[in-house]
């Protein structure tokens, strides 16, 4: 940085920056080619099969009247707790003053925006009319705010997304032109996003807990159930993500973040446990109607019981999770703590995706019995979208992390011929 | 990807890594063109006007005739039927009720058939507003009903329960909508602008009363078979991909004549009229029988009413 003559005025070094990702975003080892690829192939499978769903309407998916929302809700109620779920690095980097936490925030905010344009890419292929995507716009649509609970979830997840994108944006962009970051541009921000964070989960847990003709999902526990269920799936896919950035890039990574995180993940496992059993003792000692979702789901009612093993999967999956995690083997051994850290994420994935939209419907209000299982087509979409997701994700690292280590900067840009790197150019 | 002003590529040209990027953008871009693919025949159906409609409560009087004129054209397009398109507002002084007695009903289900036809329901799914329960004698308990019956009505030991949109006044369903395309008109029917609707299905979360439906696809009627009498609000053909719902059959209400469902049940079980009306038959009822609300804990306050003799 030293070799820099003379400052640039930001609209040239901006469009600098830019260019400059999105060289970075398309270059890279065999490695990256290959997983981008394997990825794009995904993506294109779950567009086609949305193409289809558009034009044939969505009696493509298995979702009926009965059972209303599918898959596509449930991979949204997910991912809205993944992406807060990376709150979980941003108040040990900013409120404890964790100095390596800090250096690997990023990391969390990425994966909160992925996970927001991934939350956004599910609600719209939900839709039915995605031509009329307008109406949702304040202003020239009709917003329904502040009855609407949906129009509160559109304005979280929003802007939850558009203040990661600033906070990211913004210190990425300074360290390129190798300033230091002005606190007053960012750290209102960064607080601002750890009560949003928040805010989007409790919003998502209120969009079901509002409906007083659905008793399963209408407990006050249901936006604590769903935060403490993020606290866990976040802070998991962060201690693989964070393994992968050290095997893959120059990022220093110690084991102190992991460290925090695998400490954090030993109390929100427990607590998201105690919350569901909770609510399952108020659910099942007291009985009658308000038990019928449940009974439902974990035992079958009147002969149906096709969530059954799904969600005993997501029993065992969490429990044995969580016993792996109280284990002090999760402190040394690195395969020990990830083999717990991917059972409690598919664990989370199961009990708050299909195993809470899904009984919400079963039975109906008029307690009648429709099943639903996903079609083909609501699989490949889903796929389509967490590729696409990862996809963002990776390109996001990918340009974030040669920025943070300084292996990139508007200084070498002026300094130095782009050097021929890598694979890619080998005979 | 190579620019003129950017120096490093310059020095060699085009770098064989530049020319695989440009080559891997090639066929991506082409791969999802192809994928996408299907999407054409659908922009096809999609006019600029329909796309650019404003909400039903905003259209001017000479908007609104431009829409029914364009929807009327579409019917016959699509569905080679001739049909009129009417915009209904509500009747100054109604306030419509509807009273269902469950000592009479004997669960034939004529009301849903005559429900299917007047709305001009999809053929295919054998749609309808109504579902009708059987119930067991001795209980109001639906979890021991079924809509699923299937032999000669009235069976030993059970009672029907017709269930209908309740026209909730205190409605979850309008509450929950996020573009405010469904609302209480000021006669209390609870309806939706299809034109409208984005087809987020939160409102068919929201009823418990099971009374909204979604068009999965697009409803298939033979032409021959195609009410022709329509209304906006009202049974229209609906658009693929909107909520649909019972509204008191308001192209026909409106206009002084009994909802279809009331006209088809063969025991007098259905009793329909405006609430205000002191010497309607829907106000006797109301005010000398004994009334069951369905679900009245719910606080929601229906305008669908049971009653015993």
């Amino acid at each position: 940085m030293s070799n820099a003559p003379k400052e640039q005025p930001h609209y040239l070094s901006y469009p600098r920056f830019i260019w400059r990702s999105l060289v970075l975003a398309t270059d890279g080892s065999i490695v990256f080619y290959v997983w981008m690829t394997f990825l794009t192939a995904l993506a294109l499978v779950g567009a086609n099969a949305y193409a289809h769903q558009v034009v044939e309407g969505m009696a493509i998916t298995n979702m009926t009247d009965h059972v209303s929302w599918g898959l596509y809700i449930a991979n949204f109620t997910f991912l809205v707790g993944l992406a807060a779920g990376g709150v979980m690095m941003v108040i040990p980097a900013y409120l404890y003053d964790d100095h390596e936490m800090h250096d690997v925030v990023i990391i969390g905010e990425l994966l909160a925006i992925a996970a927001l344009i991934m939350c956004l890419m599910f609600v719209v292929v939900d839709l039915g009319r995605p031509d009329r995507f307008w109406h949702l716009i304040p202003g020239i649509g009709a917003f329904n705010w502040p009855v609407s609970m949906l129009t509160w979830d559109v304005i979280v997840l929003n802007g939850y997304l558009a203040l990661n994108l600033h906070i990211v944006g913004y210190l990425l962009y300074t360290r390129f032109v190798g300033k230091t970051p002005d606190k007053r541009w960012y750290l209102p921000f960064v607080f601002m996003s750890i009560a949003w964070a928040i805010s989007i989960h409790t919003v998502t847990a209120f969009l079901y807990s509002g409906l007083g003709g659905r008793p399963f999902w209408n407990t006050a526990i249901l936006a604590p159930r769903f935060l403490a269920s993020a606290f866990v799936a976040g802070p998991a896919f962060i201690i693989i993500t964070l393994q992968l950035v050290r095997w893959f890039t120059k990022l220093p990574v110690g084991n102190g973040p992991i460290r925090t995180l695998t400490t954090i993940l030993r109390v929100t496992v427990l607590l998201n446990l105690f919350l569901l059993g909770s609510e399952l003792f108020t659910l099942f000692y007291t009985g009658g109607h308000h038990a019928a979702s449940a009974q439902y789901l974990y035992f079958g009612l009147h002969g149906y019981n096709a969530l059954v093993p799904w969600v005993w999967t997501a029993i065992v999956f969490n429990v044995v999770g969580a016993t792996m995690f109280l284990h002090p083997r999760s402190r040394d051994r690195w395969a020990w703590l990830n083999v717990a850290c991917v059972l409690v994420f598919v664990g989370v994935w199961i009990e708050k995706g299909m195993g809470l939209i899904i009984p919400g419907f079963i039975p109906s209000t008029l307690h009648e019995m429709v099943e639903y299982v996903p079609s083909l087509a609501e699989w490949k979409v889903s796929v389509g979208i967490w590729a696409f997701g990862l996809m963002v994700y990776t390109v996001a690292l990918k340009i974030a992390i040669p920025v943070l280590t300084g292996q990139e900067s508007l200084a070498r840009m002026n300094a130095e011929p782009e050097p021929d790197e890598d694979m890619g150019a080998a005979e | 990807m190579s620019t003129p002003t950017d120096k490093k590529t310059e020095a060699n040209g085009v770098t064989r890594r530049t020319a695989v990027k440009a080559l891997g953008a090639t066929l991506g871009a082409a791969a999802f063109a192809k994928a996408m693919a299907p999407l054409k025949s659908w922009t096809s159906e999609l006019s600029v006007d329909e796309f650019l409609q404003k909400h039903y409560r905003e259209l001017t009087p000479e908007a609104m005739q431009e829409v029914l004129r364009r929807l009327e054209q579409n019917t016959l397009e699509q569905y080679g039927a001739e049909v009129t398109i009417e915009d209904l507002p509500p009747i100054e002084g109604v306030q419509f009720g509807y009273a269902l007695n469950l000592s009479v009903c004997t669960g034939c289900r004529k009301c849903a058939e005559a429900c299917h036809k007047e709305n001009n329901h999809d053929r295919a799914t054998n749609n309808s507003y109504i579902r009708v329960l059987e119930m067991e004698q001795g209980s109001m308990d639906m979890e021991r009903g079924t809509a699923a019956y299937d032999h000669a009505v009235p069976a030993p030991g059970k009672f029907y329960m017709p269930v209908q949109c309740h026209q909730c006044d205190n409605a979850p369903c309008v509450d929950v909508c996020p573009v405010q395309a469904t609302w209480k008109e000021k006669d209390g029917v609870v309806v939706v602008d299809y034109n409208w609707c984005i087809g987020c299905r939160y409102c068919e979360a929201a009823c418990p009363y099971h009374a909204r439906r979604f068009n999965w696809k697009k409803p298939e009627i033979p032409a021959e078979e195609i009410n022709p009498v329509q209304a906006y609000l009202a049974n229209r053909i609906r658009p693929k991909g909107v909520v649909e719902k019972c509204h008191f059959c308001l192209h026909r209400t409106r206009k002084g004549k009994l909802p279809a469902c009331l006209e088809a049940c063969p025991t007098g079980a259905r009793v329909f009229g405006n609430l205000l009306d002191p010497k309607s038959e829907i106000r006797w009822v109301l005010e000398n029988k004994r009334v069951y609300v369905l679900k009245e804990e719910l606080g929601l306050r229906p305008r669908f009413f049971y009653f015993f003799d």
